[in-house]
């Protein structure tokens, strides 16, 4: 499955398209597989696999022979022989060390929820570290500070919902300043919790005049919320209240009865659960499975100028995502991740959220273990969707060239580079179509997709 | 004779009404609501408050408990994010002090300034008159953006908010210090510079401290809700990581230190006001 099966396996085909060899593509293979970093035993055995490859690729240009030279000697032969006179080690070495980083002291900032899970348990678990890095990771009260430290540069780097890079690089809300995502943190990991009063108004269409919280207006909780209410024929503008919360907030909001629900970032939900204030309603996954959720954002700035620090973050990044994209790894990360200096909360809390085994507050256990899952690449057709979102609720005016902005903004071809150096399988496109409510989303015709909305903000 | 029984009796009526207030927190918080009843493999994903029934708010004991806890190591340093009280409250202090000695060298002399020149006086009540009354949280996002560094905001919005009484009060010192000794300084042909610092200054002392007193109370009050708002560290920084968790004790803990603080501050002052003040 990933570029980094043994490159001295005969039946394996290292150049040609699809690697497990069921498909005629490498595309229509990755469209097979889920989108999800394969796991690998260690970060050298990774790298040693991807010098192997482009040593062999270089030996025996013609696959046949490669094929046949393996079949006829043995793999483990053909190791030897090829370490006698080429230095595998010492290449693995240099190329798992790549540029020495600018500036190795870094700041970044998280805001203490599930979804910054990568960026935080980077640092206990050491994969900062590990690319030569010295990160401090600074937890901050809410959005709108994690954007203006940003911007201030008091942070190198930040968590930040997956629409603010954009927002920010469009300059709505704030100055426009050039902003770039290298990896997406989270996907799914959020849901509509309701105060248990409201358990029998299941059907959204009894919600008219109730009061939601959501964490931030440039966020996939609004556009998501936005979304489902609309599809329910609720006009999130006229028929319900929608409030900008910090997800601290949320759970004390609803307990106090300000509030009637939330579409939340996860371990709130499941902190409102944990408190007996709320239930579950629908995880965000129902509306839409595989969305994006927040986002690992720097400015462009800082990219240029360190640019190698920038990579050996994105690479951190990118790892601990791969970590945390396992199952068995999930337990470890949730205790990593509860004390006081990262998220501080009850680790049970946590632990439900990341295993995906919850109380979903109306007195049942549910297992969903795709409830918060972990992919890093930035697809552009992500940004393309929260483009037409924020066109459709009338936070962008006028005409907006979607591609030209989620090429800016979502680095997916420099991630690709990056992930295949590093040796893990990224996609081969950056765009990709999906559906949100059985609603299909195609990224080449945004403004059809546009126009096929009943409910949106006049014009 | 008299005084002491009267303290003595103030001191047994505040220590009844401390007892009176705990016992009722204390019962308060002690009685369950009613507990649905629930399978043990959904209790055990369930807080204390869904599964016993238990009170969100803390008891003076769970508060007492965890105050020990902080008492005992307050000096501990779990990284960037969770420090000990102690560092907590010294991060405060340092802002607060750093804000409001700043604006003592501002306010004391410009004040001296305004006091001592009726025409300033008037030119500039109504720039001070329209600046007194904004709320120090309000320069928060200007601050932040134009300073483009959040503790030092902090330290500024300490300082917006601490100028206007010790300004004002100095003006109103040295505006009124007794015409009789100006004049008779000025029959003794003292200079304006020395008249200043050997009588006016020991005349108004007492009506600027007074002033500063009013402006070290405002920057303590000011100080915590700042440090919620850029966080990092502080205790107001602390108030809030612990709402975010919802732990209500060390929220009630954190609001116990910021009354016991703001307190010495304030006796701090007053006793410098005590030792400048003189009889008529």
């Amino acid at each position: 499955m990933s570029i980094f099966d043994n490159p001295f396996d005969p039946d394996r085909n290292l150049r040609a398209g699809c690697a497990c060899g069921q498909h005629q593509s490498a595309a229509e293979h990755e469209q097979a597989i889920a989108l999800r970093c394969d796991p690998v035993e260690s970060e050298e055995k990774r790298y040693e696999g991807v010098v192997a490859s482009a040593v062999m690729r270089a030996m025996f240009p013609q696959d046949a022979a490669r094929r046949a030279f393996l079949k006829s000697v043995g793999a483990s032969t053909a190791l030897a022989a090829l370490s006698q006179f080429f230095p595998l080690q010492t290449a693995t070495e240099v190329f798992a060390q790549a540029g020495a980083p600018e500036k190795k002291d870094l700041k970044v900032g998280f805001i203490p929820i599930t979804c910054a899970t990568p960026i935080i348990m980077a640092a206990p678990l050491g994969f900062y570290a590990k690319h030569g890095l010295n990160v401090d990771v600074v937890k901050t009260a809410g959005w709108a500070v994690i954007r203006d430290k940003t911007i201030n540069k008091e942070y190198d780097a930040a968590h930040m919902l997956a629409p603010m890079p954009l927002a920010i690089s469009l300059g709505l809300g704030a100055n426009a300043i050039p902003f770039a995502v290298p990896a997406i943190e989270n996907i799914n990991g959020q849901g509509i919790v309701l105060a248990t009063k409201h358990k029998d108004k299941r059907d959204p269409k009894d919600w008219k005049g109730m009061k939601f919280a959501i964490p931030f207006d440039y966020s996939m909780h609004n556009y998501l919320l936005r979304y489902y209410l609309a599809e329910h024929g609720i006009d999130p503008d006229t028929d319900v209240q929608l409030r900008s919360v910090p997800p601290s907030e949320m759970v004390a909001n609803l307990r106090a009865d300000n509030i009637d629900g939330f579409l939340a970032p996860d371990n709130i939900c499941q902190r409102a659960i944990y408190d007996g204030v709320g239930f579950m309603h629908l995880l965000s996954k129902e509306i839409w499975d595989g969305h994006p959720c927040c986002s690992f954002a720097a400015s462009r700035e800082f990219i240029t100028t360190a640019p190698n620090s920038f990579a050996a973050l994105t690479r951190a990044i990118v790892d601990a995502t791969a970590y945390a994209s396992k199952a068995e790894n999930r337990k470890q990360i949730a205790e990593a991740i509860a004390p006081a200096n990262y998220i501080n909360a009850p680790v049970t809390v946590l632990e439900q959220v990341l295993t995906g085994t919850y109380a979903d507050g109306l007195g049942g256990v549910k297992t969903d273990e795709k409830r918060v899952d972990f992919d890093p690449f930035p697809w552009q057709s992500f940004a393309v969707w929260m483009l037409t979102q924020m066109k459709r609720w009338g936070q962008i005016k006028g005409d907006v060239d979607y591609k030209a902005v989620a090429e800016q903004v979502y680095l997916a071809t420099d991630t690709r580079k990056l992930m295949t150096e590093m040796g893990l399988a990224p996609p081969a496109g950056s765009y990709k179509s999906f559906a949100v409510m059985g609603k299909t989303f195609d990224p080449a015709k945004p403004e059809d997709y546009l126009a096929g909305f009943k409910i949106r903000k006049a014009s | 004779m008299t005084t002491t029984s009267l303290r003595l009796r103030a001191g047994l009526v505040s220590i009844v009404l401390l007892a009176a207030f705990l016992g009722v927190w204390h019962l308060a918080v002690r009685s369950t609501a009613p507990v649905a009843t629930m399978s043990p493999e959904y209790a055990k994903l369930m807080g204390l408050t869904a599964t016993q029934g238990k009170s969100a708010m803390p008891g003076p004991v769970d508060v007492a408990a965890k105050l020990w806890e902080h008492v005992r190591r307050p000096f501990y340093d779990n990284g960037p994010n969770d420090k000990g009280l102690g560092i907590q409250l010294g991060y405060s202090i340092a802002r607060v002090g750093t804000g409001y000695l700043l604006a003592v060298l501002v306010a004391i002399p410009l004040g001296f300034l305004i006091g001592m020149s009726p025409l300033l006086s008037q030119a500039l009540d109504p720039f001070i008159q329209l600046l007194k009354p904004i709320s120090p949280l309000a320069w928060m996002p200007l601050a932040l953006y134009t300073i483009k560094d959040s503790s030092i905001s902090a330290i500024f919005v300490i300082f917006i908010c601490s100028i206007w009484p010790m300004l004002l009060n100095t003006v109103f010192g040295v505006a009124s210090v007794r015409k009789e000794w100006i004049n008779v300084a000025r029959t003794l042909e003292v200079g304006t510079i020395r008249r200043a610092f050997t009588v006016i200054l020991p005349a108004a002392a007492p009506t600027i401290l007074t002033g500063m007193r009013i402006s070290i109370g405002i920057a303590w009050l000011v100080i915590v809700a700042a440090e919620m708002l850029v966080g990092g560290t502080g205790i107001g920084y602390f108030v809030w990581n612990e709402w975010n968790n919802l732990s209500i004790t060390n929220v009630i803990i954190a609001i116990l230190l910021i009354g016991i603080v703001g307190m010495l501050l304030d006796q701090i002052l007053a006793r410098f006001t005590r030792m400048v003040t003189f009889p008529e």
